[in-house]
Formats: C-alpha cells, structure tokens, sequence
C-alpha cells in the first residue's frame, strides 16, 4: 500500500507551510455496557479520521469541508491538540507537535488557537466578559491587573463590542449569540496566535448577521498575518471565505485543491453531488439533480477500499477493494478516485 | 376560487414573567390549495409560533390574543381542543426539526402508521397496515424495515416516517417547521425532491417554515418573509427574488452567499432585531433600515398592495400600485 | 379609624409593597422569605440568650413543674428550671451543632465531590463505593452509631451528623462536575491553556455552587431533626445542657400526668427551626429555579 504523503513542490515555492498533517488517524473506542463487552469480547471503533494529509501555507484560509460525521471537526480537535491522534503526524511550522505535553503543549496553545461552534455554550456562565477574555493573558504570565484590563479592552474593541467598558462587566447571558461569538473570537485572538481554528463559526448565528463576523475574521487575518482551518459543511460559505479546500467523507479527505479549481471542476463524484445538492436563492434556476443512492454509511464500519463506492454511481469492482490515494489532476488540484 | 387558508390580523403573544412578548403582532395570511408558501425568518420573526397557531398548538403562557384563522372557509380561531383534534393530522398536520417529537420510541414504525389511521378512520387493522405500507413505500422506506423501531434509522429516514404520519389520512394542508435543518444537505435535497413529489401527488397545500431562504425557493411557490413578528414581504417566488422590494429582503438576500456567484460581495444587515416586548412605534425595521425616513419612525408602516398577489409592508411604495 | 391605626396600616402596606418588589410572584417564593425570617429569629434568640433568658437554664430557680405562669412565661420542668430560658439557650446548641454539621458534610462532600468527579478514573471508583455505601445506610441508625462511638460534645455529635449528609453533597457535585467536564467552555478553556486546577476551581466550581443552597437549607432541616433524635435517645449533648432534643426527652415523662409544658415547647422550637429550614429551601428553589407563569 502505497503511503499518502502528500506533497505540493509549487505551493511550497510561494509561501511557508505552516501547519502540515500526514496519516492522521484518530480512531474512538465504541462506549459498551458490561454486557456487551462481555457478549462481544472485540472492541469496535468509530473511525473518525482515517489517514489524512495536507498542508496549509501561512495566510491561507483552509477550508476543511463536509457533511456530519466526516471527521472535520476531530480534525479541528487534532490540530488544535485538544485531543491526541491514534497515529500520524502532526507538524507546526515544521516543529513535531503530534504528542507534545506540559509546557511544551502550553507555549503551542500561544501560537494556535480554536473557535468553536455554540457561543452559547463556549462562554463559562459565570464569567464575565472582560474575566473570560482575559483569562489567557492570566494564564501565560503575559500580563496582569491593569496592563491586562488594558489589553482586554483593546481587543473588545477591536471586535466590536462598544462601548468595551460595558461590555467588560457583563454576564454571557446578556449578550446576543452574535455578540458571544465575537468575545469567543476575542479570547482566542489575545495571544496572538498565528494559526486558528474556527469550528462552523456562523453556522449558529442568524443569517443576516453572519458576514458580519466573517468581516472580523478576514479583517483580523489581514491585520495580523493569520493562518485560519476553517471548517464548515457549508459549501457555500466556504467558497466565500476560502483560498483552498478539502472535500472529506467519512473520515478522508477526496478532494483538495484551490478553490476556484474545486469549484469550476470538480472532480470526484461526491464533491459533484454536494454541489448540485446546495440550494440557491433562485427560483428559476435549471437543476441538475444528481441522484445519489442511500445515506452516509457508519463510521464504526465503515466500506472497503473507498469509502465512497456504495453510493457512488460510477462504482468498479476495484473501488470496493483498494482504497484510491490523491493523485494530481491538475494544477493545486488533487482527488482520490480510480475514475482518474 | 375559496381560499385554503386565511389568516386575518393574528395576534399572538407569550406572557412571561419578564413581560408580554409580542411574537406575532398583526399577520395577514392567505394561501390556495395546493400552493407551497415559504415562510421565512430569522430566530425570533415569529414564524414557527404562526405555524404552531395554526393548529392552536401555542403552548401556555402563549396565547393567541386576537385575529381570525379560517381554514377551508371554516372559522377555526375559537375552536376549542377537542373540535381541534378532529382535524390535527387528519386535515392539518405538522411535521417538526425533530423527528423524534413526532415518532413514538417505543413503537414499531408500522404499527404507529396503523395506529394513527385508525385513530381517525374507522377501518380494519388489516386494511390499515396496507395503507401503511404503501405510505412507506411513498417516502422511500424499504418495506423490510416496516417492523423496526425509530431509534435504528437515521436523521433523514425518520424525516421520511415523520412525513409518512403526517401524509397518512391525506390532509389539506402540511405545516413543515424547519422540517430539514438538522439534516445534511444531501439529505436535505432528497427530503425536499419527496416533499415535492407527495405534494403533488396528493393536492397538498404546503408552508415551509425556514430560515434558509435559498432552500425556500427549491420549493416555495410564493414567499412570505417574517421580521418581528410581522410579515414584511408576500410575494410569487421568482417576483421576491428578483424585486426584493422590502429592505429586509434586500439586507437578506445581500447577506446569504451565493455558491452560483464568483466575486460576490457578501453583506450583513447591521443592528439587532428589535425587542418584542416593547416593539419600536413604527416601522420596526427602521433602525437597521438604509432607506428609512421620519414617517418610518414614527408610524407603522402599511400593507401595501403592489400587485393582485404582492403585498410589502414598507412606506417606500405606499400609493404605488406597480413594481417601479 | 384612629391615627395610630391608621399609621400602622400605610407602614404595613409600605412594607408589603417592599416586599411585592423583590417577591413579585405569589406563592412558593414567599416561603423562602418567611423560612428565613424564622431562621433569623433563632439565630437571634442564640446570640442573644443570656440577655434575653430571664432566668439561667440550668439551675433551679423555683418549684418543680409549675404551670406557665407569669413568673415563669412557660412554666418549669421536671428539675424546676426555667423552661423559658432553657429554650431560648437551647437555640445555641441547635444553631451551633445543626450549622457545624452541615458545614462538615458540606466541605467534605463539595471538595471530595469536585475531585472525584473531575479525576475519574480510580480515585473516583472507590470514593463513590464509599459514598454509596454511606448513603445507602439509614441515617439515623448510622448517626446514633457514631454518636454512641464518639461520645457526647458539641463536636462529637457535629461530627456524626456530618457523616450522613456528606453523600449528598458528593454525589449531587460530582453528578454536576461529571456533566460539566464534558462541557463546551470547559474545553475552551482547555484551549486556552488552562491547567486541571484553574478548571476545576474557575470554572467548574462556580457552575456547581448555585445549586448548594437549595440542598443545604433542606439539609439543615433534616439536620435539625436528626440532632433532636439523637438528643432525644440521650446521645450527643451532655446534661445539663440546654438541648431541645433533650428536653423532649425529659418531659416526655410528665405527659400522662397532663403536664405538657415542659416537652411541649421544646418540640414546638424543633418543628419551628425545621420549617424555617425546609421553607427557605423550597423557597429558593422557587426563586433560583422558577417554572413558568401558567
């Protein structure tokens, strides 16, 4: 079996890889009650991840992109060391972060940070404002008392949410999810951190509000050089905001590629008829309606050789027994499909 | 021709202890047979309470405080519960975000079917189960799980049995509340397609309740567009999308991205909705409004009447009877 | 009306709409204010004994069992002391030993309960076993077996109180620490960089102390309660000791002769000091943990 690491000699011309991912596996125990650990004796497993590898180069925007259960966000938690992989590796501007601990996993949480989903339920309740978005500067030793008051109000500010002084003695409970999602975005900025990982950001948030902190989020890369994985199951919205994406079903990564070479083509037979599947505010367009057999199969057990050939439509007798690596297509554009 | 639906000045409002919130403040509604309305709405427009008085399911300390609901030319607004449940789910039905609300746990898909046949149709056990079967096969569930428990399908197939319960003593209407939003979108294209399909095929009327606007017009035939309680917008579908004449509908469409489009701007509405337990005079969409004027602000603002089926709530073309 | 009356009547109207203020809802939240308005009358009654005891308690300061008169407001008992005074000194020992043993039990259940739960794992395993098999114990049988171990004194039987009402509090925190660990913000704050202390103290613990009054005031009733039994059975205090419990007990004697003054008002202080208890728990679960308006 030939190993997927995945190289781009052009794209590492231009800029500096600054988080690169290879093999990444993350495998969870299945939770089984006495008696059926008993009765079955063999331990089963959700395969979360299953060997995945990309780059992302500094002041990229990585769209991490997929359906639930794809395994986009364990990836999120993988990179974000928030939890351990089974296997592979992972490597923060160049350094190996996969297994680090202690002190040495303290200094990496300066320099990569997570936004998550739920602002509602991100924030400790009984923090206030300018408490919870300090709280990092407390904790690393960079700034106390005034100096750090200081620095929190700057950054409340920065985010929007005038006056900062107000903002800095309330509860969460008092803020709109919108506004949640900004001290969110405050807390993981203070420390300067050079890669984030936002978790679906708006997708909790109302609709004519979200570019609003999209708008934060770009303006906060411009100004400070940031690296974002973005993961999102919109395709939509990942084609706004992002400069590359990755396609992931059931815990691997399809397709990759720029995102104006996923969009214009793209290649494997999931990411078509995830695209044709995206509603678009118009009525009068002409659909072309792919029709993909059954549901997301489970990832405890999951299909032979690629995941994708029970619902794919231009399955062969190879795709059910040997798992298709990305191969290149065309320029930044990759897919794992033996159609190609 | 009788209208399937009419709602008439509804007023709905929930009397919490922090004060009376306003949910629906003043809805005018009509719908025909076998039309599809979509009714959309970010969190707090008040859609999913208009859906839920229609089959007077607002749960205390809400209430429906004054309007009329006619259903079928029937006046339903003061029909008490029992005269309700005569025509919840065997006229009217709603399904929900959660299928679980709708499907009993401990109950076999099939003999739930039955079950609910038979709650409102004097037939056989026998003749019920055949009906079931065929519903099953409608919406796409494979007859040899006709005898498993909710719990061993997945989120889009218990959407399917959902619909099937709701479909079963062929109603006039369907009230789909957010009936796709958990699900992925894949999923969500294929709900949509049977949505479609069953509509058709058994002359149901249909309000898709959403926040997804984009998802609306796969479906909607004309749409209803809801902020604070109100409707701003009644338009066909295709005349919403291209005249937007609401600056809320304007703000929306603005702020929803476009996968079609490269380059798209993508904008957001700024400010908040307002506070419905004490609603701005006016307008209330006036303080986020790019176009509003002292009359916004001082009062509210009328339906007006563009076309035979286009109506906007918006001073902008107050005594304008056409589109410029 | 004349004026005096009518003054008292706009005060008590000015008082009750104060009131109406913070209390706006009838009902269950009222209690939580007349539950603490007993408990601080007691409180009051302790602090305040030897001012307010017109005789001292434990001496004899007249004829054996005279009916309440108004010498003695509430008559004497079986050793001629003041029954009076002996109540009003027996809130001492009630107040004392009731808040001692709920503090007790509170600590140690509330830290143990923290650390079990956040630890997992071994620590957690055995901690519970204990704390069940504590729990599952009938609690007086358990408190009158401690007591009898330890011997009489206010700490002693503190103590064995405390014993039994540890569980509650471990497993209600550990309960709410198992949940919250596997909560979002908690993770956030994992991503931040915080250390397992720092979590547990800022951001587990503030989460869990709102639920600890509601369970501590009712703790104390019951606390109230297994005191007077112990008392009662002539474990915990030593005599002379002014102590409710065991001036039941002593007076329990006379009954049959139709003196009920000298175990009558002792049980009346106990049944009063539980309400006051039991009310203000009710009443802050009414207020913390309000169901809405129907």
């Amino acid at each position: 079996m030939k190993k997927s690491i995945w190289l781009s000699v052009s794209g590492m011309m231009e800029r500096k890889v600054e988080l690169k991912v290879v093999n990444l596996k993350k495998y969870f125990p299945v939770q089984k009650s006495f008696l059926e650990r008993l009765l079955s004796g063999k331990i089963e497993y959700v395969q979360a991840v299953n060997r995945i590898s990309f780059e992302v180069r500094k002041g990229e925007v990585f769209g991490l992109v997929g359906e639930s259960g794809c395994g986009k966000t364990t990836t999120g938690r993988l990179i974000t060391r928030l939890i351990e992989p089974t296997e592979g590796k992972i490597f923060f501007k160049g350094e190996d972060v996969t297994f680090i601990q202690g002190e040495r996993l303290r200094e990496f949480r300066k320099y990569v940070q997570i936004i998550f989903q739920n602002p509602y339920a991100s924030l400790n309740p009984r923090m206030r404002i300018g408490e919870a978005t300090g709280h990092p500067l407390e904790i690393h030793g960079i700034a106390t008392g005034e100096k750090k008051k200081k620095m929190v109000l700057e950054m409340l500010e920065k985010v929007g949410l005038e006056p900062a002084k107000k903002f800095y003695d309330l509860y969460p409970f008092e803020l709109s999810g919108g506004q949640r999602q900004r001290v969110a975005i405050a807390r993981a900025m203070i420390l300067n951190p050079e890669l984030v990982v936002a978790d679906e950001p708006i997708s909790m948030i109302d609709v004519s509000l979200r570019a609003k902190i999209l708008e934060l989020m770009l303006m906060l890369k411009e100004e400070r050089n940031l690296t974002y994985v973005f993961i999102t199951h919109d395709l939509a919205v990942a084609k706004y905001i992002s400069d590359w994406i990755a396609i992931m079903y059931l815990g691997e990564i399809v397709e990759i590629g720029r995102k104006e070479q996923i969009f214009s083509t793209p290649y494997h037979p999931y990411t078509k008829a995830l695209l044709s599947a995206i509603p678009v505010p118009d009525p009068k367009r002409e659909k072309k309606d792919i029709k993909l057999k059954g549901e997301v199969p489970s990832s405890i057990n999951p299909p032979s050789g690629c995941r994708f050939h029970t619902r794919c439509n231009f399955t062969k007798d190879k795709c059910q027994n040997l798992k298709p690596s990305l191969k290149m297509v065309d320029k930044d554009h990759y897919v794992a499909c033996h159609l190609y | 021709m009788k209208n399937l639906l009419t709602i008439k000045d509804l007023r709905v409002y929930y009397y919490l202890r922090e004060g009376t919130v306003r949910a629906v403040d003043g809805v005018n509604f009509f719908m025909k047979r076998g039309e599809t309305v979509g009714l959309v709405g970010e969190s707090g427009s008040g859609k999913s309470t208009l859906g839920l008085s229609i089959l007077k399911l607002v749960a205390s300390p809400g209430k429906i405080v004054s309007g009329k609901i006619l259903f079928n030319g029937n006046d339903i607004t003061g029909w008490n519960e029992k005269k309700m449940r005569l025509i919840r789910g065997s006229r009217i039905s709603m399904v929900f975000q959660d299928p679980m609300t709708s499907l009993n746990p401990l109950m076999r898909i099939e003999e739930h079917l039955v079950e609910t046949i038979r709650t409102h149709q004097k037939i056989s056990k026998a003749e019920a189960k055949k009906k079931a079967s065929l519903l099953l096969n409608e919406v796409g569930i494979p007859p040899e799980r006709s005898g498993d428990y909710p719990h061993q399908f997945s989120g889009g197939m218990r959407q399917r049995i959902g619909i099937a319960l709701a479909i079963a003593l062929n109603p006039d209407l369907l009230i789909a509340d957010e009936f796709t939003s958990s699900l992925d979108v894949i999923v969500q294209f294929q709900i949509l397609s049977l949505m479609k399909k069953l509509k058709a095929s058994h002359r149901m009327g249909l309000i898709f309740i959403s926040h997804d606007i984009s998802l609306v017009s796969e479906i909607a035939d004309r749409i209803a567009l809801m902020y604070a309680g109100q409707i701003v917008e009644f338009a066909p579908a295709d005349v919403f999308f291209s005249e937007h004449l609401h600056p809320y509908s304007e703000g929306l469409l603005n702020s929803v991205p476009n996968i079609e489009l490269s380059d798209q701007k993508l904008s957001y509405i700024p400010g908040m909705p307002p506070d419905l337990v004490h609603p701005p005079e006016g307008c209330r969409f006036y303080p986020r409004c790019p176009y509003g004027e002292d009359i916004c602000k001082r009062k509210e603002p009328p339906l007006v009447q563009i076309e035979k089926e286009y109506m906007v709530k918006c001073f902008r073309y107050d005594g304008k009877k056409s589109r410029t | 009306m004349s004026e005096k009356v009518e003054v008292k009547y706009s005060i008590s109207r000015f008082i009750v709409s104060k009131i109406k203020n913070i209390f706006p809802q009838k009902g269950t939240e009222y209690f939580a204010l007349v539950g603490f308005i007993l408990i601080l009358l007691i409180i009051l009654m302790a602090i305040f004994a030897p001012f307010i005891a017109p005789y001292n308690p434990i001496k004899k300061v007249g004829d054996i069992l005279q009916e309440p008169s108004s010498k003695f407001l509430l008559g004497t008992d079986g050793l001629g002391r003041d029954v009076l005074s002996r109540i009003i000194f027996g809130a001492r020992t009630a107040i004392l030993v009731t808040l001692l043993a709920v503090s007790i039990s509170l600590s140690f259940g509330v830290l143990l309960g923290l650390l079990s739960g956040y630890t997992g794992g071994k620590f957690d395993t055995v901690f519970s076993l204990v704390m069940d098999a504590v729990y599952s114990f009938p609690g007086l049988i358990l408190a009158i077996v401690l007591a009898a171990m330890l011997g009489p004194g206010i700490l002693n039987t503190a103590v064995a109180i405390a014993v039994i009402y540890t569980p509650t509090y471990f497993r209600m925190v550990r309960g709410l620490v198992l949940s919250l660990k596997e909560s979002l913000f908690v993770e956030a704050a994992r991503a931040i960089g915080a250390n397992d202390r720092t979590i547990v103290f800022k951001y587990i613990f503030p989460n869990v102390i709102s639920s600890i009054p509601i369970v501590l005031s009712l703790n104390a009733a019951d606390a109230v309660l297994t005191l007077a039994a112990l008392s009662f059975l002539g474990l915990g205090l030593p005599a002379p000791t002014p102590d409710w419990g065991f001036d039941l007990r002593a007076g329990h004697a006379y009954l049959a002769s139709k003196i009920w003054w000298p175990s009558t008002f002792p049980g009346l202080m106990i049944v009063i000091l539980t309400l006051g208890f039991s009310l203000l728990g009710e009443g802050l679960n009414e207020i913390l943990n309000p169901e809405l308006r129907r």
